[in-house]
């Protein structure tokens, strides 16, 4: 079966004034259809790049990126993103977030309605329908976020660091409902990370990656059931196996950072 | 009730000694009149100069036939035409220059010389071509309103946030929407502090104009009471100036928090 995205020799170069960063380097990575792949890496080594690149904000330098075969150009509702910072519009309340998607489709009235009821239940927000953003919490926004590409039937989730700035309460919570909302859609999803321990909860498959240039360091698929319990013993094995994977980069991102200190 | 009380303190302690001042023989009524003669005049300004006669006109319009309410409506009716005006001017081409930068190329260095100069300057240029009465009072309070909204919206539609542009797209969203529903809302914030600013001009410009190019408004009043050595009547018109002038603001402020219910800072229940 043909994979659902295939990312092909793909590699991205930045270059800022006389600087050149090679941000991706020859990644090869196909993702089958209702697969669930992490991103782990230290920062700085290209996760969120090439989460772009398949999402369409900005292509790659070389190589080739197609989703169920055809290759992406721009930015679209098949691929919903959920991004770090929430990115949900201040000026419409969760409502109107979740509608909007919709509104652009020129969906009727009555069925959008419908649609985002639903979901209002289903992510537990319909205490906050007629809030702003403002008001929310962190999870809650994220929530609110992950509705709004709910809402599209995006076939694709790309998400990244979507829940890096909640508590670890909050954060396990959402983890759980990511799943369970997986599961039920069966979504594929690209989730970065730069957590260990929510890559291992969280995937069918973590893909390391390397710091500058930014390469597939390795890829491990997990097998274990889910729901995942962090302090089984396989959890741990797996734990420390990555640890060391991660460690090597986050070391090479140390010592480069005090050759040429960058803004990441 | 005392922060109240204490907001008083000052007011009533300066009118005080202003009533006192005035009540000795050390300054002239006419450079300084006391208070209680300005409060006089103030109602003599206001209040209807014919008595109700109901064959004449209904009791309302009656009532505000005072000779302030008509100038206060004068000035207000060319300060809301003027602003208008400049809005609807000032608002595309600032949404366009903001949003394009060949746009904003091609318009940028003519406005760069031309907002330097004060709305005050383009009177003599205003009498001459429209002569006098409303359109030239109006056109400067256009001209007033129009560079503070022009200048702020683009500045507004230059800094909306990235990311909000990435998650429209990523949505769907057509230019049109992503130019209405995402950049629009996201520089209102701006926007409406340039509103502020351009209503505050237009509110200097319509007193000044007032006094060389039209013979109505609070401005023209003022400076017809010098001709006549009313003290009284220029500080009444003053107060009056100022009054609709906090009126205009405290509108344009509630104005402000509705639109921007929705915007961090400002407490929404
Ligand atoms: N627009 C850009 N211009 C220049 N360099 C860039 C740009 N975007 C990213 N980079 C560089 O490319 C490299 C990869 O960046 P990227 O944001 O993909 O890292 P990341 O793995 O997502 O890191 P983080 O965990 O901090 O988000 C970094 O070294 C960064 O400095
Ligand atoms: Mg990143």
């Amino acid at each position: 079966m043909q994979p659902h995205i295939q990312i092909g020799k793909v590699s991205k170069v930045f270059s800022t004034g006389d600087r050149e960063v090679v941000a991706l380097d020859d990644i090869n990575l196909d993702v089958r259809r209702g697969e669930f792949v992490c991103l782990l890496g230290p920062s700085g080594c290209g996760k969120s790049t090439l989460l772009n690149a398949v999402a369409g904000f900005s292509p790659p330098t070389t190589g080739t990126i197609l989703v169920d075969g055809e290759p992406v150009q721009a930015p679209g509702p098949d691929r919903g993103m959920v991004f770090q910072e929430y990115a949900l519009f201040p000026w419409m309340t969760v409502e109107k977030n979740i509608a909007f998607g919709l509104e652009i489709k020129k969906k009727p009235k009555a069925q959008i309605r419908e649609k985002v009821g639903a979901l209002l239940e289903m992510l537990k927000l319909q205490d906050f329908r007629d809030r702003y953003p403002k008001d929310l919490s962190g999870g809650m926004r994220q929530r609110v976020a992950i509705a709004r590409v709910l809402a599209l039937d995006s076939p694709i989730m790309l998400m990244d660091e979507p829940f890096g700035a909640l508590d670890s309460l909050t954060r396990r919570n959402l983890q759980d409902e990511l799943l369970r909302i997986w599961t039920e859609y069966k979504k594929t999803i690209i989730f970065v990370t730069h957590s260990i321990e929510e890559s291992i909860y969280l995937a069918d498959r973590i893909v390391v990656m390397t710091y500058r240039p930014g390469k597939i360091k390795k890829d491990v698929s997990v097998a274990m059931p889910r729901s995942r319990d962090p302090s089984s013993a396989e959890f741990n094995e797996l734990k420390k196996e990555l640890s060391l994977l991660v460690m090597e980069e986050q070391s090479r991102h140390n010592q480069e950072e005090i050759k040429a200190p960058t803004a990441d | 009730m005392f922060e109240t009380l204490q907001g008083f303190l000052v007011p009533i302690v300066l009118l005080a000694l202003w009533q006192w001042l005035s009540t000795q023989a050390i300054v002239n009524p006419q450079i300084l009149p006391a208070p209680t003669a300005v409060l006089a005049k103030w109602w003599e300004y206001l209040k209807p100069q014919e008595l109700f006669d109901p064959a004449q006109s209904s009791y309302l319009a009656w009532l505000f036939s005072g000779e302030l309410i008509r100038d206060a409506y004068a000035s207000l009716y060319r300060v809301v035409v003027g602003f208008l005006v400049g809005a609807v001017l000032a608002l595309p081409l600032g949404l366009m220059m903001g949003a394009n930068d060949r746009i904003y190329k091609l318009f940028n260095p003519l406005i760069q010389v031309f907002r330097p100069i004060p709305p005050i300057a383009f009177i003599p240029l205003s009498i001459l071509w429209f002569g006098l009465g409303n359109p030239p009072a109006i056109f400067l309070i256009v001209i007033g309103a129009f560079f503070p909204i022009l200048m702020n919206t683009i500045a507004g539609v230059r800094h909306v946030d990235g990311i909000y542009i990435r998650a429209a797209r990523s949505l769907g969203a057509s230019q049109t929407t992503m130019f209405l529903r995402v950049m629009l809302p996201a520089a209102t914030p701006y926007i409406l502090t340039g509103a502020r600013i351009g209503v505050g001009t237009a509110f200097i410009v319509v007193i000044v104009a007032e006094m060389i190019a039209v013979n109505n408004g609070l401005g023209y009043r003022i400076l017809e009471a010098r001709e006549f050595f009313w003290s009284d009547k220029i500080i009444a018109g003053m107060f009056s100036i100022g009054l609709l002038g906090l009126a205009i603001d405290t509108g344009m402020n509630r104005l402000n928090n509705y639109l921007l219910k929705w915007h961090r800072g400002i407490e929404s229940n």
